[in-house]
């Protein structure tokens, strides 16, 4: 039986064309690109090449605004002490509470530096209050930090429209859009967003390629010192098989940019309109209006994420979940929590994120086989009586919590 | 995804004594913060001989805490009431050839059930005695609530007494920026400020050979890593659990588990673990804690 991977907002396969791209990389391509010997020359082509395919893929005005980094994480955390460093009188952080840990994380040990950060809040939908944002604006704001793409409902901030509204304050603006790029159509140089993050391993790039985009002329401080790689805004010697790869995924992208949002999509309604058609008591998490085009994220109540994605793996279907048990932490999800899901809910939560290799007999596949995983459960759970949910689940069963 | 062994997988897939026992006597709900699983417990007992004579449970949850809930009512059909709340955590997690240590709570859920039930059987009032934190230190399974109070309790200031009280820390020592931030709230709590360059108090138990826990821990461990290769190219492992003044416990693990020349591998750990430490310690396999443990010893 062929696996199925429904887990592309975790990470995705490398197309094999960037796989191809790649290769000479490692072996006849091995040169430093600083070198002044042919053996670099090449490679220091290649990578001006891939950078122009970046530059494309985000619609950046200039192509020395893209600086290669790890990943998205590393991105994330150079935008953000960039900023507090350029304005040691700024002393304030806006961000959302549904962020990537990637972010809040890094917020929350600047809170114990003494640095005050806003947590934008979200309704039961996962949108944000843009009146409340607005009120938040202030010179002592530093920087905004705002996700493009949630990744686990697909929910999308209008980042443009915040980007203009902290511009017209006078304040910087960054975006994580690890989960939008390559999945949307992105045109920064007609946008205000000063700072963008992005991951290589989310659009069929390796993992441990990111980039981050900065806006010429926006005052900058590099994360790391030492050489004079990426102008001296990222030292370390590049990382050249994969900033090819990356290159080459960011072209690919553009190519499947229209695919993704109409197959993709329509596999994507698919599985959602099959499974909750087949399965009583399950609802869509997230602005279904408004969200990324491969992404669905289904809570089923009464049961528990981990044991759906166990009993899923066992059939080789890969999904994932906001459940608590899920996570090495075993905190609950922050975004499910965040919306004000009930909790019988909110530990059942499954994300499905397809990619463009996924085909519609999978996905129907997928829907033939949720019915039954979610039937099994729900027979040993203490929510559900013979025919569905107990008369009132949460009094009928209310334990001792330690 | 967690490392369950098959045992938590098998029950996983086919749990036994699933759903609400017939007659049952006796009812137990607890759930378990820390990840909001939850189970209920039915048990139907015999008043005579108070056996229990059937068990069944519902559970809400991941994988290891249904799983649990199995090998739970798997343990204790038979028993007598009395004999059931012998049954502990260790327990019901041996049963299953052992639990991730970010999952030993639902065996902990399991057995609150268990007193839970019992309780309902006998017409008592039952009430959690222990707070569940996050958790901290992953080589010994230590949570930050368990780390505040000790820390609380015996006034500590420096990393190293929490090592030497909780074990927390002891290990690979990812951990200690966590317990810093711990020492550094309780302190402050207090009114008074952590200093990470503050010296130690002397260990509780200063250690024969004038080792301090800490030492021993680290040297037992170097020994253990120094004889794993070997354990490895036969497809076994060794896993440190515990170390009491006298005696470390071990789990033999992979094909050393179950082994018939387990015995002789624990003498060849403890050859070289006694060279390391330049005394006189035994090993033993981590059941054999339990027994004693279970016997009050």
């Amino acid at each position: 039986m062929q696996p199925i991977y429904l887990d592309n907002n975790a990470t995705t396969r490398v197309d094999p064309k960037v796989v191809e791209a790649m290769l000479p990389y490692f072996s006849e391509q091995f040169g430093n690109p600083s070198s002044i010997h042919s053996f670099g020359d090449k490679v220091g082509r290649a990578i001006k090449q891939a950078r122009r395919q970046i530059q494309t893929l985000l619609g950046a005005e200039y192509d020395s605004e893209i600086i290669f980094t790890s990943c998205g994480t590393e991105s994330d955390s150079t935008a953000i002490l960039s900023a507090l460093r350029t304005q040691p009188e700024r002393k304030e952080i806006i961000t959302t509470v549904v962020e990537h840990t990637a972010v809040l994380t890094l917020c929350e040990y600047l809170e114990k530096d003494g640095y005050k950060v806003h947590y934008l809040k979200v309704d039961n939908k996962g949108r944000l209050d843009l009146e409340q944002y607005q009120a938040l604006l202030s010179e002592r704001v530093a920087i905004v930090s705002v996700m493009w793409a949630n990744n686990e409902t697909g929910t999308l901030f209008p980042v443009e429209q915040m980007a203009e509204m902290a511009h017209a304050s006078g304040i910087l603006f960054h975006t994580d859009a690890v989960q939008a790029v390559g999945k949307l159509p992105v045109d920064l140089k007609s946008s205000k967003i000063d700072m963008l993050s992005l991951s290589g391993h989310k659009l069929h790039a390796p993992k441990g390629i990111g980039v981050l985009y900065l806006r010429r002329g926006v005052r900058y401080r590099p994360l790391l010192r030492g050489g004079h790689q990426e102008r001296g805004r990222r030292a370390g010697t590049e990382s050249s098989a994969s900033i090819v790869a990356l290159g080459k995924a960011a072209e690919l992208a553009m190519e499947h940019m229209e695919y993704e949002n109409t197959f993709v999509a329509a596999m994507r309604d698919r599985l959602e309109e099959g499974i909750l058609n087949a399965i009583p008591h399950c609802f869509v998490t997230g602005d279904t209006e408004n969200r990324l085009p491969n992404t669905c994220n289904i809570a089923f109540e009464y049961i528990e994420g981990e044991a759906i994605l166990m009993l899923l793996n066992k059939q080789g279907i890969a999904a994932s979940s906001g459940s608590a048990c899920t996570s090495g932490s075993l905190e609950p999800s922050h975004v499910m929590r965040a919306m004000e899901l009930p909790y019988t809910a909110a530990h059942g939560s499954t994300r499905f994120s397809l990619s463009r290799y996924n085909t519609m007999e999978e996905v129907e596949r997928v829907i033939g086989a949720v019915p039954a995983i979610v039937a099994q459960l729900r027979q040993l759970s203490p929510y559900w009586g013979d025919n569905g949910p107990v008369a009132e689940p949460e009094k009928a069963f209310a334990p001792t919590y330690a | 995804m967690w490392d369950y062994s098959e045992k938590v997988k098998e029950h996983f897939y086919n749990p036994r004594n699933a759903g609400a026992t017939e007659g049952a006597n006796a009812t137990g709900d607890v759930g378990s913060l820390s990840c909001g699983d939850a189970l209920r417990l039915t048990l139907k007992v015999d008043p005579e001989s108070e056996v229990i004579l059937d068990a069944g449970f519902q559970t809400f949850g991941c994988g290891s805490a249904i799983a649990s809930s199995s090998a739970l009512t798997e343990i204790i059909k038979g028993m007598t009431v009395d004999e059931a709340l012998n049954v502990s955590n260790q327990d019901i997690a041996d049963y299953l050839d052992g639990l991730p240590p970010e999952k030993m709570h639902c065996s902990v859920m399991g057995r609150e059930a268990l007193q839970a039930a019992v309780a309902d059987y006998r017409g008592e009032e039952w009430s959690d005695d222990h707070e569940e934190g996050a958790l901290i230190c992953k080589c010994f399974a230590v949570d930050a609530v368990m780390i505040a109070d000790t820390i609380r309790a015996n006034s500590l200031r420096t990393v190293e007494e929490v090592i030497n009280y909780t074990k927390a820390g002891g290990g690979c020592s990812s951990c200690h920026e966590g317990i810093e931030e711990i020492l550094a709230s309780v302190l402050e709590e207090q009114g008074e400020v952590y200093d990470p360059a503050a010296t130690a108090a002397p260990a509780p138990q200063p250690a024969a050979g004038g080792l301090t826990t800490l030492q021993r821990i680290r040297r037992i461990e170097t020994a253990i890593e120094s004889i794993r290769p070997q354990l490895q190219m036969d497809k076994g492992d060794v896993e440190l659990v515990d170390v009491s003044d006298d005696t470390v416990y071990v789990n033999m693990t992979g094909a050393c588990s179950g082994c018939q020349m387990a015995a002789m591998t624990l003498n060849g750990i403890q050859q070289r673990i006694v060279e390391e430490l330049g005394q006189f310690i035994k090993v033993s396999p981590a059941s054999e804690q339990q027994k004693k443990a279970a016997m009050g010893g």
